[in-house]
């Protein structure tokens, strides 16, 4: 027991020097922020900034065309009146989702956020479920299906917000998940050997066959997203999900610390831009 | 005070730079000594099948449709490469003559087997 402790004790003091000593040799967030976006902005001058929150469609006028074809009749409608009809539907105790979050369904632009108690990253989804949990209702899965109608409401109530993810500098824990966001953003992974950024940083706006890779910058502003490949809503994580099958790695689970940490990074370089969701893409 | 559009996409790809390195050092990292002369006719099917190599999602290539823009197109390969087993290296693992190449490793990676491998070099090399 005795040798256990120490060990673990050891451990722990490893790693809060890790976390003390990571923030001093990598750049600070804003600094990462602002690279980052100048990035885009100088890549693709001719965009308008408040335009990269319609990913591809910001870039190619004849794509643009049919999504604002679509967009007269949104596909992801159906699923805000579902959402709609479960924020307003009690739970068996009486509850409802009003009572978890009483600023009203409005909130997606509290979120993703760092909970400095609980020392951990809060997605929307996340809070969808905890509410559920806390009045013995099941929690529903992450990817598709009734959360992401759910979201899918609540993203509409919140359409206009702007997105204003902080990062407590004086809270290294949280420091270290946006590191940890940023390092799976960065890295390499799955058979085909791609990071995110190859694709949607390096190569964003060139062409995949046909398909226009999207800039990075805009890219967690519009979900839950309907996309026509999956005819039906998917939610932030899923489409996380399916990148990475992509490169024939295997996926993460939806809500799980890796996934949350990356929407955290993810989240915190689109700082600025407004919410837009639900979004239709392709 | 705003960086210069060339020192931030610099450190941007150093960032990446540095952490990709974490990831690679993988066995057959480098290409084990394999008899070129595989079939051209063969490679041109592999080349373009999507399961597989999927050149054309990121090359012109001949009589490839709808290609895309994102590596150089495939034409004077034997002007480009001064061997048949430095284009083989190339398609192996483009990342160790470049260690920030986009181009999956098809060779180290077993993206292709040994024998697909062969064949797509040998096709290539006649582009």
């Amino acid at each position: 027991m005795k040798t256990r402790r120490g060990f673990s004790t050891a451990l722990i003091a490893t790693g809060l020097i890790g976390a003390v000593a990571a923030p001093l040799l990598a750049a600070a967030p804003e600094e990462d922020q602002d690279t980052f976006q100048t990035y885009f902005k100088t890549r693709f001058p001719n965009v308008p900034e408040h335009d990269f929150v319609n990913g591809a469609y910001a870039l190619d006028p004849v794509g643009r065309e049919n999504w604002e074809a679509i967009e007269e009749f949104p596909p992801y409608e159906t699923a805000i009146s579902k959402g709609e009809a479960m924020w307003n539907e009690a739970f068996a105790n009486g509850k409802g989702y009003a009572d978890c979050f009483p600023d009203g369904p409005g909130v997606a632009g509290k979120y993703p956020h760092w909970d400095r108690e609980r020392g951990m990253v809060i997605t929307l989804p996340l809070a969808v479920n905890e509410c559920r949990e806390a009045n013995g209702e099941e929690p529903l899965k992450y990817k598709k299906g009734p959360i992401a109608d759910l979201v899918a409401y609540m993203a509409y109530e919140s359409r206009g917000q702007i997105t204003k993810v902080e990062i407590p500098s004086d809270d290294p824990r949280a420091i270290e998940a946006y590191e940890r966001g940023k390092q799976f953003y960065f890295a390499r992974r799955g058979q085909l050997n791609f990071s995110c950024a190859h694709c949607h940083l390096g190569n964003s706006g060139t062409t995949l066959r046909t398909e226009i890779l999207s800039p990075a910058y805009g890219h967690t502003t519009h979900f839950p997203v309907y996309r026509s490949k999956w005819g039906e809503m998917g939610t932030l994580h899923r489409r996380f999900s399916g990148c990475n099958k992509q490169v024939r790695a295997k996926p993460f689970a939806a809500q799980g610390e890796e996934y949350r940490n990356l929407e955290f990074f993810l989240t915190y370089m689109n700082n600025g831009l407004e919410l837009n969701g639900p979004g239709a893409r392709k | 005070m705003m960086m210069s559009f060339g020192s931030s996409r610099a450190r941007l790809l150093a960032l990446s730079l540095g952490l990709s390195t974490l990831a690679v050092g993988v066995a057959h990292a480098e290409m084990p000594g394999l008899e070129l002369d595989g079939d051209a006719a063969a490679g041109k099917k592999i080349a373009n099948d999507r399961a597989k190599g999927n050149c054309v999602a990121c090359h012109i290539m001949a009589d490839a449709e709808s290609p895309g823009a994102i590596g150089p197109a495939l034409i004077a390969m034997q002007t480009r490469f001064p061997s048949k087993e430095e284009l083989a290296v190339q398609i192996w693992d483009a990342t160790a003559k470049n260690p920030e190449a986009v181009m999956p490793p098809f060779g180290k990676h077993e993206i292709l087997t040994q024998k697909e491998f062969a064949d797509v070099v040998e096709y290539i090399w006649t582009l």
